[in-house]
């Protein structure tokens, strides 16, 4: 006999309010359906009554996870559409906000996965040592969740001195070589609780097109900073890295892996920063009519924005956004199928989620 | 008689329970709001506990700026708790929808929907001022266990109403 087990909106193993209902046989998951828009705020209608300065601090309020993704894709975008190129050193600084971006919330999933486990201790360890990339974050801008470091052809604030920075930058990489590291990767508690479960082969993966951390762990290398490189990933050296099982240990493995590439994108930036302007001295923005798309590698995947603008207007015409979520969510139908209930919390976190990003 | 309800006074305000409430915010107050639970700034030293219930929680933590299908949910949470309660709201979106003021499918902001006793402001607050509110919430919490029916906020929820 089958029966429903609803989860949520409000659910201590949820951070964000949605609702899951699963549909199970006995301890077996046969199927599950997702309600989500508890996050719906109307953003995208709401920017087109914004110009082009609020515009900005708007979307930063899409995720306050990956908030520095988002308007950089935003201003990526908006450059097109008034001919503006940010200084190289412009470049470099948004490499490196976007990558301790990627840090923090890496250290933030893989403390909130922990949680997921039972292992509370790694929890709160997790916890901490993402406190010292918010340190860091803090110290270059100021603030510790919405940097506000984008603007139309350029950053806001300057790296004034890398070489402190990349002192924090080593302590870090050491805490989470120390601790962080092994323990995803050798303990037994994590393996036993992550490997075979909740697997997504990579035919079924390129089929429902999920993006970033979660194609890369099962066996697509995909990553926008090596495919269309933006900022200056071109000038970086980089590994993606990719696993091929496809389940919730690989998908750890990758994120894993990545928070040591971050770790090198970083150390690469702050030694080579180059001198000069952070942004582009302008009197007046000129946009012009059309539609400008601009993407960027997340933490989480791919996010695409598609601006368009009408000449002599101060508002945008249009802001769309596509989060990596909304591509990655459609997936845990399949993961989810065949395994034991108590094992869906954990693989609905491991793609991730961020509703509010999804929601908008 | 008397001592025991001073010593009643002291247990809640010492060990408050807390219960998180993500009304549609961006996640920026709800990352502040579990960085404060953790070892950095350890709220547990102020004796708060996060619960999985709200019928077991004493302070209602709610974040973000209400949206119209969480608006329902979260009057009744409000409900479910036990009185005395007392409710944080963390971020200035909860006080006054922030930047998504005007936005048609806002219900907020919180004070229209249920009374709030303290404020946090920030976009979103730094972990040390969630902790303060918590705190100050506690200390409320504790005088309204002397008159358990009569729990008049502190801050009257048409106070609050945005002007537009
Ligand atoms: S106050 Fe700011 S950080 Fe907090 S939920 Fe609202 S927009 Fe996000």
């Amino acid at each position: 006999m089958s029966y429903r087990i609803p989860m949520g909106p409000f659910h201590p193993g949820l951070e964000e309010p949605y609702k899951l209902e699963m549909i199970c046989t006995g301890e077996t998951v046969t199927d599950a359906k997702l309600h989500i828009g508890f996050n719906f705020r109307g953003i995208e209608h709401l920017a087109e009554t914004r110009n082009y300065i609020q515009v900005i601090a708007l979307m930063e309020r899409v995720c306050g996870i990956c908030s520095n993704i988002h308007t950089l894709t935003l201003c990526q975008a908006m450059e097109r559409l008034t001919n503006l190129t940010p200084p190289p050193r412009a470049q470099y600084i948004r490499v490196i906000v976007a990558e301790l971006e990627r840090l923090h919330s890496h250290v933030l999933w893989a403390g909130i996965a922990a949680k997921l486990m039972g292992f509370k201790t790694m929890f709160m360890t997790c916890f901490e040592i993402r406190e010292k990339v918010m340190d860091v974050l803090q110290a270059i801008s100021g603030n510790r969740v919405n940097y506000a470091m984008n603007r139309i052809g350029g950053v806001n604030r300057d790296i004034e001195d890398p070489a402190s920075i990349l002192k924090m930058l080593e302590a870090l990489e050491r805490e989470m070589l120390r601790t962080i590291i092994p323990i995803f990767t050798t303990s037994t508690t994590a393996r036993s609780r992550c490997a075979g479960v909740g697997v997504l082969t990579a035919a079924k993966a390129a089929s429902v097109g999920v993006v970033g951390p979660m194609a890369r762990a099962s066996g697509l290398s995909q990553d926008l900073r090596r495919a269309a490189p933006y900022a200056a990933y071109e000038e970086m050296e980089f590994d993606v890295p990719v696993q091929t099982e496809g389940d919730v240990r690989a998908r750890l493995l990758v994120r894993a892996l990545e928070i040591m590439e971050s770790c090198k994108i970083l150390r690469q930036a702050l030694g080579k920063l180059p001198p000069g302007e952070i942004f582009v001295p302008v009197e007046k923005y000129a946009f012009i009519t059309g539609t400008a798309t601009s993407r960027a590698e997340a933490p989480r995947g791919e996010v695409m924005y598609s601006v368009s603008w009408r000449e002599g207007s101060r508002n945008p015409a249009r802001v769309h956004v596509r989060t990596p979520t909304y591509a990655n969510m459609p997936a845990v139908r399949w993961m989810v199928q065949g395994a034991r209930l108590a094992d869906t919390p954990l693989i609905q976190a491991s793609i991730d989620p961020c509703y509010s990003c999804t929601d908008r | 008689m008397k001592l025991w309800k001073r010593l009643m006074c002291t247990c809640r305000r010492r060990s408050p329970w807390l219960f998180h409430m993500n009304s549609g915010s961006c996640n920026g107050c709800d990352i502040e709001f579990v960085a404060a639970l953790t070892p950095r700034y350890d709220a547990e030293q102020l004796g708060v506990l996060l619960q999985g219930s709200p019928r077991h929680a004493d302070i209602l933590c709610v974040t973000g700026p209400v949206t119209r299908k969480a608006a329902d949910a979260i009057k009744t949470v409000y409900a479910q708790a036990p009185g005395p309660k007392a409710v944080v709201a963390i971020g200035s979106c909860p006080a006054t929808t922030n930047v998504f003021i005007e936005s048609r499918t806002l219900e907020g902001p919180l004070g229209r929907h249920i009374p709030v006793d303290v404020f946090v402001p920030g976009c979103p607050p730094r972990p040390d001022a969630i902790l303060q509110g918590v705190a100050k919430a506690a200390a409320i919490l504790a005088e309204r266990a002397d008159h358990p029916p009569a729990a008049a906020p502190v801050i009257k929820p048409d106070a609050v109403e945005v002007q537009r």
